[in-house]
């Protein structure tokens, strides 16, 4: 705790004591969308390994195979494509299911090379 | 179609483990209760703010005097339930729905939000399940149909925080999972998850809720479970909830299903409605267009089951002094054992309860927001405003956490300097997040974010002709990955307590053993504890602990529980049940009555002035023996038998009532026997019916003193007047 943090607060809160209390809500919610706004924005641009499984738990994928799958992506350098979109060009490829496009990769990464 | 259950029956947990890879929800989303706006009657009274009634249900142990009237508060009341076997846990569930739990949450095993992915098959858990597909599935099951029995949909609740929130969000959603906590906050202060990973993933997990209607419950409340002095956090708590629930409409959230975890943060000794009742008003101002879901407080619960109890009745004081959309209930032996299920009724009872007795309370009183509440409330909400300032100042969100300005012990803006700070670079998935692309693509519905999917598409899943949100048949079901590990082995093992003949008591687990003795041992306290083990440890139970130790007094003694377990079986087929008594219907009886013209003398013998028991017993007003037509003389207390002989002589009585209330050394044995002898030796006992009744006596003890019928305690005039004529009718007399 600083003093000057304690006294920046403290002619704050003297301003704050104009508002109503409608405005100090307004106030608070503004903050708090100002807050997360960055956030959202690193969410929109970002994905995970976790996202990516599930993902390819939505194609129809289990559990298991979608776990290796995604570390299997991730080592060849693709995530940033989208797992999904990987097992799916993957599929369009080979003329299979997205299934046995996830079980290609399981089975030899390389199947990867020179997808995109 | 859901099996219909019957009342008297156990769950078939067999039978609901059938068929579960077939298995779909019947519903997804939440459900709040039905609470008519002109509100309830029930019985002889009118209630302000109740929901619709149960078909099926416990009411409070009280309720027998009021017409078994179980009145529901129009809040959803929760449970939390924590077995470690979800085989068990869904017959805790139905003992729950029984009196009035609407909203079921399964607590996770330890150590599961590390882990980097779903589990799977039904391993059996440490402090909470395992959350798999099949426990859910069978849950889920078990849910439908403990919530046609009862009559009110069950809301089927658990967790998505961890390295594996967006995975988890997708199986909760697959599975018809009705609420969730979500909270990235949660995730990086107490299970040390890197902070980007886990907004990130957030995002994700929120949207798939959303897309299901799952209701999101936050995790601030753990700041004040955490913090040394709960109550002083109570600024950084406001700036939490704030976070989340925006975080959470940016991704597309809607707000009515967006819950505030809020806990009334102080706890007696402490002038608990001092702190908690201007925070739960600042709060609920602030976020008005949310949910309150208002939990009682675990951080100050330690041993004492009545304590807890106490101060949950008044956090849902608070409750109703302001408002909550759905009442949390903590098991009050939450701060001594995971928590037992007969633990879990009693928290949804004192919810019950107190939402009974304050029923309307804001129809007769108002706050006073004028005075030092107003003033109280205007300060915290300041407090919040200038954090959020100071947070913005400092960088933004991730640099506070950076700095420590979270879950600090002291008042903002005072800081103890004990805050929990985190690292960016560090913590559980450290750089594990990635750029997405700009060819990034994810064809499945309810994806966050970024999506270059081809145009012309009506849904993302187009591309793959549907994702398993739209096509459940899509789903993978994996059965079972150590069979060892599993719901069958452990069915095996508790077959003879379940389906076999066998009894032995539980706390937790079918078969468990477990039980909780009480005692007082007249030591001091060191004394006591040890010798407390010793004395339970001679009753026969295995592995004794004291759960609880209250002083009384340090010298003359203490209360002490101690729990331990029985390893001995009972075979229900070696128990002398009594049968049930059979009743006259109520009309026969009164023709009988009226046709001979029933009189019986009455009265409380011995020195015993006790008289409340006879006369519910005999008067009109109290359902007595006079309802159904019968003359009485009464006595009066402390009457010599003799006195009742002659008078049932002198009025032609065809009965003697008398009632023994105090009794020492087996008085009331004694005077039974008496009263037989006396009438023989008038030679009138085969004319007279006698009758004894009384706290002490029980049903069997008539064939004992030679009496005709006994009754203990809880006895109706209805039951002595059957006694009567099913006598007169056996001696021919009707």
């Amino acid at each position: 705790m600083t003093d000057s943090r304690i006294e920046r607060f403290e002619k704050r809160r003297e301003e704050l004591k104009n508002m109503s209390d409608e405005e100090l809500k307004t106030l608070f919610w503004q903050l708090c969308d100002q807050a997360v706004a960055p956030i959202v924005d690193l969410a929109k641009t970002h994905t995970s390994p976790s996202i990516e499984r599930s993902v390819l738990l939505r194609m129809g994928i289990d559990s298991i195979s979608s776990h290796g799958v995604v570390d299997r992506i991730y080592e060849a350098g693709l995530l940033g494509k989208g797992a999904g979109h990987v097992v799916l060009k993957l599929a369009q490829k080979n003329g299979t299911d997205v299934r046995a496009a996830a079980a290609a990769i399981l089975e030899n990464k390389d199947v990867l090379n020179g997808l995109f | 179609m859901t099996k219909q259950l019957n009342p008297n029956k156990k769950l078939d947990i067999e039978e609901i483990m059938q068929n579960l890879e077939s298995y779909h929800p019947r519903r997804k989303g939440w459900t709040w209760r039905e609470t008519p706006t002109d509100g309830v009657d029930m019985g002889p009274f009118h209630y302000q703010d109740m929901s619709v009634p149960l078909k099926n249900s416990i009411g409070l142990p009280a309720s027998k005097y009021f017409d078994f009237i179980d009145p529901q508060p129009a809040c959803v009341v929760t449970t939390e339930i924590a077995s470690g076997r979800f085989e068990d846990d869904i017959r805790r569930m139905r003992m729950a729905a029984w009196h009035g739990a609407d909203h079921l949450m399964v607590i996770r095993t330890t150590g599961q939000s590390h882990i980097d992915g779903l589990m799977e098959g039904t391993p059996e858990g440490v402090g909470g399940v395992p959350i798999t597909r099949k426990q859910i599935r069978a849950s889920r099951k078990a849910c439908d149909m403990i919530e046609d029995e009862v009559g009110r949909p069950i809301n089927f609740h658990s967790y998505v925080s961890g390295v594996a929130g967006p995975e988890v969000a997708v199986l909760f959603a697959e599975e018809g999972i009705n609420g969730a906590h979500q909270d990235p906050q949660y995730n990086v202060l107490y299970r040390n998850v890197n902070m980007y990973r886990s907004f990130v993933d957030a995002a994700e997990a929120k949207k798939v809720m959303a897309g299901a209607d799952i209701f999101q419950i936050d995790g601030a409340h753990n700041a004040n479970a955490t913090a040394k002095a709960g109550w002083l956090v109570m600024p950084e708590l406001m700036v939490q909830h704030g976070l989340n629930c925006a975080f959470s409409v940016a991704v597309g959230m809607k707000k009515e299903l967006i819950g505030l975890s809020t806990v009334p943060p102080n706890s007696p000794p402490a002038p608990k409605l001092w702190y908690d009742l201007p925070y739960a008003v600042a709060l609920r101002d602030f976020f008005s267009d949310y949910k309150m879901r208002a939990q009682q407080n675990t951080r100050y619960i330690e041993a004492d089951i009545e304590e807890a109890i106490r101060t949950h009745t008044i956090d849902t004081l608070i409750s109703m002094l302001t408002s909550a959309d759905i009442q949390s209930t903590i098991t009050p032996d939450e701060g001594r054992n995971v928590p037992w299920h007969y633990n879990n009724i009693r928290g949804v009872q004192t919810v019950k309860q107190t939402w009974a007795a304050l029923d309307g309370i804001k129809e007769l009183l108002n706050l006073n927001k004028q005075g030092p509440l107003g003033e109280m409330v205007r300060d915290l909400k300041e407090r919040a405003i200038c954090f959020l300032e100071e947070v913005i100042e400092a960088g933004g969100y991730f640099a506070a956490v950076e700095k420590g300005f979270f879950v600090d012990s002291a008042k903002y803006p005072d800081r103890n300097g004990d805050g929990i700070a985190r690292d960016g670079k560090g913590g559980v998935g450290a750089d594990t997040i990635i750029e997405r692309d700009p060819d990034y693509m994810a064809p499945v519905c309810d994806h966050f974010g970024q999506n270059h999917l081809p145009s012309g598409l009506q849904k993302p899943c187009d591309l793959i002709d549907g994702c398993t949100l739209c096509k459940p048949e899509k789903i993978v079901f994996i059965d079972e990955l150590d069979p060892a590990d599993s719901v069958n082995a452990r069915l095996e093992k508790t077959l003879p307590y379940r389906k076999g003949g066998l009894i032995r008591p539980e706390a937790e687990w079918a078969g468990d053993g477990v039980v909780l003795t009480q005692f007082v041992v007249p030591e001091t306290e060191e004394v006591a504890r040890e010798a407390a083990v010793e004395i339970a440890r001679k009753m026969g139970l295995e592995d004794p602990q004291v759960v609880n130790l209250m002083v009384l007094q340090a010298a003359e003694g203490c209360f002490v529980e101690v729990k331990g377990k029985v390893q001995f079986d009972i075979k229900k087929a070696d128990l002398k049940i009594p049968p049930k008594e059979i009743m006259l219907p109520e009309e026969e009886i009164r023709a009988a009555i009226k046709s001979v013209g029933l009189k019986v003398v009455a009265g409380t013998v011995g020195e015993d002035e006790h008289s409340v028991g006879l006369r519910e017993i005999l008067d009109i007003k109290h359902g007595g023996i006079e309802k159904y037509g019968a003359k009485y003389h009464y006595l009066g207390t402390s009457v010599p038998l003799g006195k009742l002989v002659d008078a049932a002589i002198e009025t032609g009585s065809h009965a003697i009532l008398i009632s023994t209330i105090i009794s020492h050394n087996d008085i009331h044995r004694t005077q039974m026997r008496k009263l037989a002898e006396l009438c023989q030796e008038k030679g009138i006992r085969d004319k007279i019916i006698l009758i004894a009744g009384g706290t002490q006596v029980t049903r069997d003890m008539a064939a004992e003193t030679g009496l005709d019928a006994t009754f203990g305690r809880g006895t109706k005039g209805i039951q002595v007047v059957d006694a009567i004529v099913k006598k007169l009718k056996a001696r021919g007399a009707v």
